[in-house]
C-alpha cells in the first residue's frame, strides 16, 4: 500500500544508511589463463524492501554475476553485498533463485518439486500445512490440474510456472530471476509476467530480475538498472519507472512517459553502449 | 492421413506382401545363424575340423541326455546342466551383489570427493585391467578355499564398471540441481535420496549391465581352474579332461545363452528404470 501513496524516491540522495539490500563498492575479478579478468567494477546500489528491480545490459556485462552475489553463488572480489546489515557469504532460502534452465528435478512431479522445497526449508511445519502451501502456490500459477505431471511432460511455460511456485512457496525475502521468460513464446511470456506481478502484489518480496527485454522491465519494475559493457562493467544509469500499481499493460503503453523511458533505455543500450560484436 | 492408411491397408491384404513384411524381422538372423550351422556341419563332416557337427549333439547319447534331462542329479559332480548352471549363478549372485554394494558405495564417494578420486584413480585404472583369470591364483592364495575364491574373482572383475560409472554419474549431476540443493540448504541425506541417487541412476545401471556380463565371464574362468566344484565352468573343463568334445560344445552354447538372458534382463530393468523417470 505504501508504494502506491509515495512512489519510491528517485536515487538522488545518498542511499539511506539502513538500506534493505546494498552493494557496497562491489568488484568481481575472475582469474583466467590470460590473467585476471575484471567483470564488475565498483558497483554501488541500494535496493529497498519490496522493490521490484530489473537489470538490463548486453551479454557478458556481468548481470548474472551481480545477482549471483546476492544469491551467494559468487562472492565479491572486493567490497560486499549486505542484506539486513550483514554480508552475504553463501546461498540460503531467504534469497531464492528462479534458475535460467528452471532447475526442476525431472524425476518428480510439479507437486513434488514444490513440496520438496518447502519440506527442505521448513521441515518442522506440520505435514498438512506443507501440503496446503504446495497446493496454494501451484494454484497461484494455474497448475492445479497439472500438479501430478512429471516435469518432462510439461511445456516450457508450465515448467517456469513450477519454478516460480517453488521459489515463492518458501517465502523468500529476495526473489532472484535470471532471464526467466527468455525462452518462452510472446503470449506465454506476457501471461507469466502478469501472473508474476499478481503474486508479487500479494507477497511483496524484493525482486531482482535480469532481462533482455525493455518492455518487460517497464511493465514489471520499479527501477531499471542499466549496465555498461564489460569488462569492468559498472552501473550506467538507473531509470525510475513510476507507473502506478496495479499496472495494466494497455494503460501504461498509452502513457507518454512509457515512450520517454523506452527511448532512454534504447538510447543507452544501442547508442551509448552499443555492443561492438554481434552475438 | 486417412486415405494413405486405407491404401496401405489395401496393399497389405495381398498375402504375399504380408508374408514378406513379417519375414523381414526374423529372416535375416535365421539365415545368418542357419548358414553358420551349415558351414560348421559341412566342415565337421568332411573332417576339416575336429569339432563334432551340430547334429551330433542330438545323435550322440551323452549330449542328448544332457539336453533332454537338465534336472537329473546323481550326487557329487554328476548333475544336469540346470544344476550346474544354478551353482554357477549362485556364485555370480553373491560376487555380483558384493560388487554392486561396494561399487556403488565407493563410486558415490569418489564422485563426490575429487581428492579421494585423484588419490585412488590410478590404482583403480590399474586393477581393472587385470584379467579375471589372473585373479584366480591370488584369490586361491588369499582365501585357501575354492568357494570364497570364486566369489572374490567375480567381485573383483565386476566391481570396476559399477564403480567407475557410478562415480561418473555423480560427477554428471547438473550444477543446477546442486545449486537448488544449496539454496534450499538440503540436508545431505535429503540431497542423497532426492537428487543424487535419481540423477546418477541411469549411469549406475549402465555399470550394472556391463558388470553382469563380466561377472558371468569371470565365473567360467574361475571354475575352470577350480577342480571339484559343481558349476558350468568346471563341467566344461571336466568334459575336456575326459575328451567328451560334444559336452564342451554343449556347455559353451549353454553359457552363451545364459549370458544373453542375463544381459537382456539387465537391459529390461534399465528401460524400466529410465521409463520411471
Amino acid at each position: 500500500m505504501s508504494t502506491l501513496i509515495q512512489p519510491p524516491l528517485p536515487g538522488l540522495a545518498a542511499p539511506p544508511a539502513e538500506a534493505f539490500l546494498r552493494f557496497e563498492n562491489v568488484s568481481k575479478v575472475y582469474p583466467t589463463a590470460k590473467g585476471p579478468y575484471p567483470v564488475l567494477d565498483g558497483i554501488d546500489l541500494s535496493v529497498n524492501e519490496s522493490e521490484f528491480m530489473c537489470v538490463i545490459g548486453h551479454s557478458g556485462c556481468g548481470k548474472s554475476t551481480l545477482l549471483n552475489m546476492v544469491s551467494g553463488f559468487a562472492t565479491p572480489s572486493d567490497g560486499r553485498v549486505v542484506l539486513h546489515g550483514s554480508a552475504i557469504t553463501k546461498p540460503g532460502p531467504d534469497r531464492m533463485v528462479v534458475f535460467q534452465g528452471y532447475a526442476l528435478l525431472p524425476w518428480f512431479s510439479a507437486y513434488e518439486n514444490v513440496y520438496l522445497a518447502i519440506d527442505s526449508v521448513k521441515p518442522d511445519l506440520p505435514e498438512r500445512e506443507k501440503r496446503e502451501i504446495t497446493r496454494e502456490h501451484l494454484a497461484m500459477v494455474g497448475l492445479t490440474e497439472a500438479a501430478d505431471k512429471k516435469i518432462p511432460q510439461l511445456s516450457g511455460g508450465m515448467k517456469q510456472r513450477v519454478a516460480i511456485a517453488r521459489a515463492l512457496a518458501i517465502r523468500p525475502e529476495v526473489l532472484i530471476l535470471d532471464e526467466p521468460f527468455g525462452a518462452l513464446d510472446a503470449i506465454t511470456k506476457e501471461e507469466l509476467q502478469e501472473e508474476l506481478l499478481t503474486i508479487w502484489n500479494t507477497q511483496k518480496c524484493t525482486v531482482l530480475m535480469i532481462t533482455h527485454d525493455i518492455d518487460e522491465a517497464l511493465f514489471l519494475a520499479d527501477r531499471l538498472v542499466m549496465m555498461t559493457n564489460g569488462p569492468a562493467a559498472k552501473i550506467g544509469e538507473i531509470l525510475d519507472i513510476t507507473f502506478p500499481r496495479p499496472r495494466n499493460r494497455e494503460e501504461i503503453m498509452e502513457d507518454p512517459l512509457y515512450y520517454d523511458l523506452r527511448n532512454q533505455a534504447l538510447d543507452f543500450l544501442y547508442s551509448r553502449f552499443a555492443h561492438d560484436d554481434t552475438e | 492421413m486417412v486415405s494413405i492408411n486405407t491404401t496401405r491397408k489395401g496393399a497389405s491384404t495381398n498375402p504375399f506382401s504380408k508374408l514378406l513384411r513379417s519375414t523381414g524381422n526374423w529372416l535375416p538372423p535365421f539365415l545368418g545363424v542357419g548358414s553358420f550351422l551349415l558351414v560348421w556341419q559341412i566342415l565337421s563332416m568332411t573332417g576339416l575340423i575336429a569339432l563334432p557337427a551340430p547334429t551330433s549333439l542330438f545323435t550322440e547319447e551323452r549330449t542328448r541326455n544332457l539336453i533332454f534331462y537338465p534336472f537329473y542329479d546323481r550326487g557329487g559332480l554328476d548333475k544336469g546342466l540346470f544344476w550346474q548352471t544354478m551353482a554357477s549363478l549362485g556364485r555370480v549372485a553373491q560376487g555380483y551383489t558384493l560388487a554392486a554394494l561396494v561399487g556403488i558405495g565407493v563410486g558415490i564417494t569418489i564422485g563426490l570427493k575429487p581428492g579421494i578420486n585423484r588419490a585412488f584413480d590410478p590404482l583403480f585404472q590399474f586393477l581393472r585391467m587385470v584379467a579375471p583369470l589372473a585373479w584366480v591364483p591370488i584369490a586361491l592364495v588369499l582365501f585357501q578355499k575354492n568357494q570364497p575364491a570364486a566369489i572374490f574373482v567375480i567381485f573383483i572383475t565386476a566391481v570396476w564398471p559399477i564403480l567407475i560409472n557410478t562415480a561418473e554419474g555423480v560427477r554428471q549431476i547438473p550444477q543446477d540441481y546442486r545449486n537448488v540443493a544449496l539454496v534450499l540448504q538440503m540436508s545431505s541425506r535429503r540431497f542423497f535420496t532426492k537428487v543424487l541417487i535419481p540423477s546418477a541412476l541411469p549411469y549406475i545401471f549402465t555399470g550394472l549391465r556391463i558388470s553382469i556380463g563380466l561377472a558371468w565371464l569371470a565365473i567360467i574362468a574361475a571354475e575352470i581352474v577350480m577342480p571339484g566344484t559343481v558349476g558350468i565352468g568346471f563341467f566344461i573343463w571336466d568334459a575336456y579332461q575326459q575328451n567328451y568334445v560334444g559336452e564342451i560344445v554343449l556347455g559353451v552354447i549353454w553359457i552363451g545363452a545364459i549370458g544373453l538372458v542375463l544381459d537382456r534382463l539387465m537391459a529390461w530393468l534399465q528401460t524400466r528404470i529410465s521409463a520411471g523417470q
